[in-house]
C-alpha cells in the first residue's frame, strides 16, 4: 500500500486516477456527452444499451455456434460457405457489422486470416467488437506482406506446404473462418465443439483448442 | 487518401500483441466514446464512410500516436464541428450554448437492440450489369486519390484475378462525403503474394481484397 501510495506522490498512470481528479481524455469525453446529451443528440440510457449490448452479449460465443453447426451439419456447412449471411440468421445471428458475411474454410491445404489494413472492419454479431491488436498497426502492417511471421506472433507454425489467403476487409464484406475440426471430436454434441471454437480461430491467428488429455477437463 | 491508416505492408510495427483475457475495453470513457459515435451516426448527420475519412484525415503522426478510441474521440468532435450540430467553443467546454440542430433521428434505448441486430446492409439493386466475372483477370489501378477510398496503396498498379462478384454496394468515395451513394459493383479480387511483395513474398500465397469497380481495369 505505501509503495503503491508512493508511486502517486510521483505522479500519475493515465488509467489510474483517484478522488474528483480525472485525466484529460476522461474530461474531454465526459464534456463532449454532456453537451450532446444537452442537444438532445444523444440519449445516455441508449448509450447505456449499446454498452452493455457490445459488452456483455455480443461476442465471439456467437461465431462458435455457427462453427459448431457446420463441423455436424455438412448441409449447413454448405449453406454457410454459399452464402453465410443467410446462413448464420438461421441461428439468429446477424447485425450491424455483419450484414454482409463471407465465410471462408480452412483445409489442409489453405489457411485463411482476416484483416483490415485501412481501419477496423471485423464481423461483429459472430466475435463482437475486435481486440486491440486487430486494430493496431502491427498487425495491420504485416498481416498482408508476413502472414507467417504473424502466426508465429500467435504461437502457429503451419506446414509449409499450407498455403495461406489472406482477406483484407477493405468494403462492407466481412469475413469469418471456419476453421478444421479438431480430430478424435467424434460424438461431440454441438455445445462441446463450440467450446473448442476460439475467437483467433475464426480470425484465423489461432487453431481451435485440442482435444482435452484427461477426463476431468472434457467439456460438457 | 495516401495517409497514416493505409498500413498494408508497413515495416517497423513490431510484433503483434495479444492480449490474454482482453476486455471489451480497457477505460470507462473508451466505452462512452464507442456509445457516442455509433448513436451519433444513427443520427443520420454522417455515416459510417465519412466517420472513416475523418479518422484517416488526422495529421499521420497524430494518427500513429493516438490510441483507437483517441482516433474515434477526436474524429467525432471534428464531425460534430463540421456538421454545424455544436460550435468549437461548446465542445471544449462541454456547455451548450446555441439551439440545437435538427437530426433526422435519435437513438433511443427501446428497439435499441433489435435495431442493431437487424443491421444496416449497404447493399443496394444493381442498375447495370457487371463488368468483370469470375476468373477474369484485372489490374487495380494505379490512382492515388487525395479523398476517402477503400483501394489500398499495396495493391494498386497489381495484376489480380477476381474470385467473387459480391454484388452491388454504395460506393465510399463517395458516400462518404455525401455527393451521393453511388451504387457501383464490388469484386473480391485475389493477388499472389509474389505479384505484391515480390521475392519476399509467401510462395502460394494469396492476399484478397474487396475492390469496387472504378478501382480496377481489365488487364
Amino acid at each position: 500500500m505505501s509503495h503503491d501510495h508512493a508511486h502517486h506522490e510521483h505522479g500519475h498512470h493515465d488509467d489510474h486516477h483517484h478522488g474528483s481528479e480525472i485525466s484529460p481524455v476522461e474530461a474531454r469525453v465526459r464534456a463532449l456527452e454532456s453537451l450532446l446529451t444537452e442537444k438532445g443528440y444523444v440519449d445516455p440510457a441508449a448509450l447505456d444499451a449499446l454498452i452493455e449490448l457490445y459488452e456483455t452479449k455480443v461476442g465471439p460465443h456467437a461465431g462458435a455456434r455457427v462453427v459448431a453447426r457446420a463441423w455436424v451439419d455438412p448441409a449447413y456447412r454448405a449453406r454457410l460457405l454459399g452464402d453465410a449471411t443467410p446462413a448464420i440468421a438461421e441461428l439468429g445471428i446477424g447485425g450491424r457489422g455483419g450484414e454482409h458475411m463471407v465465410v471462408v474454410e480452412n483445409t489442409p491445404e489453405i489457411h485463411n486470416l482476416v484483416v483490415c489494413t485501412l481501419c477496423s472492419c471485423y464481423p461483429w454479431p459472430v466475435l463482437g467488437l475486435p481486440p486491440i491488436w486487430y486494430k493496431a498497426p502491427p498487425y495491420r502492417a504485416r498481416a498482408v506482406i508476413d502472414p507467417r511471421g504473424v502466426l508465429a506472433d500467435f504461437g502457429v507454425t503451419l506446414p509449409e506446404t499450407t498455403r495461406i489467403t489472406v482477406w483484407d476487409s477493405t468494403a462492407e464484406t466481412r469475413y469469418m473462418v471456419l476453421p478444421m475440426r479438431p480430430a478424435q471430436t467424434e460424438g461431440f454434441s454441438e455445445e462441446a465443439l463450440a467450446a473448442l471454437v476460439t475467437r483467433d480461430s475464426m480470425i484465423g491467428t489461432g487453431l481451435p483448442k485440442g482435444i482435452p488429455t484427461t477426463p476431468l477437463e472434457m467439456p460438457v | 487518401m495516401n495517409g497514416a491508416q493505409d498500413l498494408g505492408g508497413a515495416h517497423g510495427f513490431g510484433p503483434v500483441a495479444p492480449e490474454p483475457d482482453e476486455p471489451v475495453f480497457h477505460a470507462a470513457w473508451e466505452r462512452r466514446v464507442f456509445a457516442m459515435a455509433m448513436a451519433m451516426g444513427y443520427t443520420g448527420a454522417w455515416n459510417l464512410d465519412g466517420s472513416r475519412a475523418t479518422r484517416e484525415s488526422l495529421p499521420p503522426a497524430e494518427y500513429l500516436s493516438s490510441s483507437y478510441y483517441e482516433i474515434w474521440l477526436k474524429a467525432l468532435e471534428q464531425q460534430v464541428a463540421a456538421t454545424g450540430l455544436a460550435t468549437q467553443a461548446e465542445i471544449e467546454t462541454g456547455k451548450s450554448t446555441e439551439p440545437a440542430k435538427p437530426v433526422a433521428r435519435v437513438l433511443a434505448r427501446d428497439g435499441l437492440e433489435a435495431r442493431f441486430r437487424a443491421g444496416f446492409p449497404s447493399s443496394r439493386a444493381a442498375d447495370a450489369p457487371a463488368r468483370f466475372a469470375v476468373g477474369d483477370s484485372v489490374l487495380a489501378r494505379n490512382i492515388h486519390p487525395t479523398g476517402h477510398t477503400r483501394l489500398p496503396r499495396y495493391v494498386r498498379g497489381r495484376r489480380g484475378r477476381i474470385v467473387r462478384v459480391d454484388g452491388v454496394f454504395v460506393f465510399p468515395d463517395t458516400n462518404a462525403y455525401r455527393t451521393g451513394e453511388n451504387p457501383t459493383w464490388l469484386y473480391t479480387v485475389a493477388f499472389t503474394a509474389q505479384e505484391l511483395w515480390g521475392e519476399s513474398g509467401d510462395p502460394g500465397g494469396l492476399v484478397t481484397v474487396a475492390a469496387f469497380e472504378p478501382y480496377l481495369d481489365p488487364a
